[in-house]
């Protein structure tokens, strides 16, 4: 009889999607929650620079070029893990790298970069986290790419390596690069 | 009951009464009326921590919880409803910091997925059961059929079975 092949085939059907399902659940990091600043324009800030005391800069700066703002911290081991790749991003690939050094204290801050080397072109320093909730930064590393119209175009969370800036972020800086 | 078996409900218990826990003092946050602390201590319980994800802003030991409540209480203070305070939040890290996610298309799997699992389950056991019923009879082999008559027959009156 067809109708009891249908009858053992539609459960074991059943299962056999939700068993994906859950499976491909189990892939996804809870910890990266979508950020709704992507498609939206960066938050207008200033704050004092990390490397000039005293010394206000705007987030108006950032306008005209493709820029990767990048939330980082000295206590944050995560961080010193991706160093050597924004410096090495700053140095071959021309895409201008800015640091938002978020909850930290300057001297260690200076510090890191003194040791592992400095890719930022500024740094924004934001000791109390008065714009890091405005920017929606939970945790450290998180990277933003904003486009030369300063809207944000895509949020990392976590470290950037090789692979990752190769296969995440270099597709959407090429794309709003300016063209000629 | 022994010792052990006393433990589990005495954990429960424990669970229950710190379900309300705070993670902060209230020296840090005063206010002027209960009516207010009762308000910050119900929104704050309403929204997630980014970082420790169940648990919930009141309740969070994290650093950022620490921030965001400062930042709730410093809008609370400058007369924001609890509706502006949320909208605030919700727009800079996305739907996941309330615990209640609201209805909206995306989420119509989440809030009706189960109803309609149930519902169809439901379907699909009243259509077995209802097949259930009526398979005995059809399945009755003639020879069966025919014991049966043979039966009813030598009890006598066909349509009154013997007792």
């Amino acid at each position: 009889m067809a109708g009891s092949t249908t009858r053992y085939l539609v459960p074991l059907g059943a299962f056999l999607a939700l068993a994906a399902l859950l499976f491909y659940g189990l892939g996804l990091d809870p910890g990266k929650v979508p950020s709704p600043l992507v498609d939206k324009p960066l938050p207008a800030f200033e704050l004092e620079s990390l490397k000039e005391p005293g010394k206000l800069i705007s987030s108006a700066a950032l306008k005209g070029k493709v820029s990767l703002v990048n939330v980082w911290a000295s206590w944050c081991p995560s961080c010193r893990q991706e160093h050597a790749q924004l410096v090495r991003v700053a140095r071959e690939s021309g895409v201008q790298v800015v640091g938002f050094n978020w909850k930290d204290e300057r001297a260690a801050a200076l510090e890191m970069l003194h040791r592992f080397g400095d890719p930022y072109a500024m740094i924004f320093y934001d000791p109390t986290n008065k714009v890091g909730i405005d920017l929606g930064v939970y945790g450290a590393p998180e990277t933003f790419i904003v486009d030369p119209a300063g809207i944000i175009r895509h949020k990392r969370i976590g470290p950037i390596d090789d692979q990752v800036w190769r296969d995440e972020m270099l597709p959407v800086i090429t794309k709003y690069t300016p063209k000629g | 009951m022994s010792p052990r078996r006393l433990l589990a409900p005495a954990l429960l218990a424990a669970m229950i009464a710190g379900g309300g826990a705070t993670a902060f003092t209230l020296q840090e946050f005063s206010f002027d009326t209960p009516a207010q602390e009762q308000s910050f201590r119900d929104l704050t319980s309403k929204l997630r921590c980014l970082v420790c994800q169940n648990e919930s802003l009141a309740a969070s030991q994290s650093d950022l919880a620490q921030d965001l409540r400062k930042e709730v209480y410093a809008m609370m203070r400058a007369g924001k409803s609890q509706a502006e305070i949320t909208t605030f939040l919700v727009d800079r890290y996305g739907d996941f910091v309330l615990y209640e996610p609201p209805v909206k298309p995306s989420t119509y799997l989440l809030w009706f997925g189960p109803f309609a699992l149930v519902a169809i389950s439901g379907f699909f056991l009243l259509r077995a059961l209802r097949r259930q019923g009526t398979v005995p009879a059809q399945t009755l082999s003639a020879a069966d059929q025919a014991r049966i008559e043979q039966l009813l027959a030598a009890s006598g009156d066909p349509k009154e079975p013997a007792k």
